[in-house]
């Protein structure tokens, strides 16, 4: 991609020219297969081009011909560290277009599943991003206690990772019996352990000097670019559909929404770590107040949306997913579209990081969190 | 040496003693073959959820190194195995045909889930996705699951190292018809 003399040129500190080096499809640190095609002069970023498609798999297209409970399960498969989250906006979407109540255990089992889906999210990437500076042992840290969510998970929904347990009309099964005892006792354990996050990397100095002042984004170009979650929060904008538009039971919960004005990776750091304490007060609200009752509403065997749109969002790991529903009565949808925060998020990088250094840059990206496939789906 | 024992993970060779000292007795491909299998760089190839369970599989709690599988390389150039953990789709398939042809040989390939294996949950209705990664570059092992636990994914390393000890190639694993 570059010329012989672009290089020769740059050696003697005289370059004109820039130079272009890919990051990607199979790089590390675009968690994914994101392709960034980078314009470089010297160690200054000119131009960030994303490239995306590495991993369309046309999930939008594949909703047409599903029916209203099978096209649930391929959402998971999206943002696949916000499973249950995902599968909760779908279920949202079409209890909007059935005009179904659902029960309010179900209510509070589907929030206290996506708070522990938030806390896991947000380990996986607290470890994923201290490697990204090139720290390996949060890694291992941060999946220590990811290990404890995901076997709870797996006790009640009987999967990892790709739960598939909420479902239109409420939740697949009832939980686990033993699922209020093993909470209790991962909450019990995971608030001695956050302290030990904030020693390992909050506090360090090298870390905080990679992530002060770096990867700017201004209040006004977080609304402009469409940012949602945490990079949103991190510059001051409010955008927690949890607080704005709130669904099931978060009306009636206390939390804070976490806003950091700096709009520097340090900040958006801040969000996340302060998210997840926030998840622990919402679990703790819930955990021994788990109403009696059906898990689940009856609903017809086959589903038919009344025709028409429909359109309901929530606020995953990473921001606002939007499920857009075109249907025009049948048992499939005519049309769905999914709003994914990614896609969003990722659209500000080339703002956030021109002008700085190309080392900045992973550092920078690792605080957006981008997960491939929901940018590509 | 009997052949039973060269399945097993032992040292391949007999222990002779004689005044003065041990001998070791040994076939060069057996040497070989058993270094081979217990030092098994993966790269750090993953498109999509499966990746997730590979990390799983890479932390603590299931710990692949372990096995062999020391140190997650980034670069093709450095790796042994290559395991395609997600989907691959139209667009990758090239990228993936690339960074197996940059691999330095002896090189492996696990399919890891559904969708390296046969598209999995994309198959139908799609018209992007490659239906098996089998398509684009051979496969030894196959592991199922939507993402498979990391107990299945670590099977399939071991299972990987007996059919490297064995130094048998596929289709002699094919006819000999013994489950390795």
């Amino acid at each position: 991609m570059y010329r012989q003399t672009d290089i020769i040129e740059d050696n003697r500190d005289t370059a004109q020219g820039n130079f272009v080096i890919n990051v990607g499809p199979q790089h590390p640190a675009t968690h994914g297969v994101l392709h960034l095609v980078i314009t470089l002069n010297g160690e200054t970023i000119q131009k960030i081009e994303p490239h995306l498609g590495y991993i369309h798999r046309s999930i939008e297209k594949m909703c047409e011909s599903l029916s209203y409970r099978q096209f649930i399960y391929v959402t998971s498969r999206m943002d696949y560290l916000s499973a249950h989250i995902n599968n909760h906006a779908c279920s949202l979407c079409v209890e909007k277009g059935l005009q179904v109540e659902i029960p309010p255990r179900a209510q509070v089992i589907r929030v206290l599943m996506d708070e522990l889906t938030r806390i896991a999210s947000h380990e996986l990437w607290w470890g994923a991003m201290a490697m990204d500076l090139g720290a390996f042992t949060p890694f291992f840290h941060a999946f220590r206690e990811r290990e404890t969510i995901n076997d709870i998970m797996e006790e009640t929904c009987g999967a990892r990772l790709t739960m598939n347990y909420m479902v239109p009309g409420g939740v697949m099964h009832d939980i686990h019996p033993n699922f209020q005892k093993r909470v209790k006792d991962f909450m019990q354990l995971y608030k001695k352990k956050i302290n030990e996050y904030d020693e390992l990397v909050t506090g360090n100095v090298i870390f905080q000097n990679r992530m002060k002042g770096v990867g700017v984004i201004s209040a006004e170009d977080a609304v402009s670019y469409g940012c949602t979650g945490p990079v949103a929060r991190g510059s001051g904008v409010s955008s927690d559909i949890r607080k704005i538009y709130p669904y099931e039971i978060y009306d009636k919960l206390e939390f804070d929404e976490v806003l950091e004005t700096g709009g520097d990776s340090f900040a958006r750091y801040m969000v996340r770590i302060r998210e997840m304490q926030q998840s622990i007060r919402i679990v703790e609200q819930l955990i021994d107040n788990i109403p009696e009752g059906d898990f689940m509403t009856k609903t017809k065997a086959v589903l038919k949306l009344p025709k028409g749109e429909f359109y309901s969002r929530v606020e995953t790991a990473r921001g606002e997913l939007g499920v857009y529903i075109v249907s025009e009565g049948a048992t499939t949808p005519y049309r769905i579209k999914f709003r994914s925060p990614g896609f969003s998020n990722l659209s500000i990088l080339d703002k956030m990081v021109r002008g700085g250094k190309i080392g900045d840059l992973i550092a920078a990206m690792g605080t957006l969190d981008l997960v491939i496939p929901d940018i590509d789906r | 040496m009997s052949k039973e024992q060269n399945t097993k993970s032992e040292f391949p060779g007999e222990v002779h003693s004689l005044p003065g000292g041990d001998v070791v007795l040994s076939k060069l491909d057996e040497l070989i073959n058993w270094a081979r299998a217990n030092s098994l760089w993966p790269l750090t190839f993953a498109t999509s959820c499966c990746g997730i369970e590979m990390m799983s599989t890479a932390s603590a709690k299931y710990d692949f190194s372990r096995f062999g599988f020391e140190v997650a390389r980034a670069t093709p150039r450095q790796a042994d195995v290559i395991i395609i953990a997600g989907t691959i789709v139209n667009k990758m398939a090239p990228v993936l045909k690339r960074l197996y042809d940059q691999m330095a040989d002896p090189k492996y390939v696990i399919a890891m889930g559904a969708c390296a294996i046969s598209g999995g949950p994309f198959f139908y209705n799609t018209y992007s996705v490659v239906k098996g990664a089998d398509h684009v570059i051979p496969v030894d092992v196959y592991v199922a699951g939507c993402p498979p636990r990391p107990e299945a994914l670590l099977h399939s390393l071991i299972t990987l190292q007996k059919k490297i000890k064995s130094g048998l190639t596929r289709e002699q694993i094919r006819e000999s018809k013994e489950a390795i």
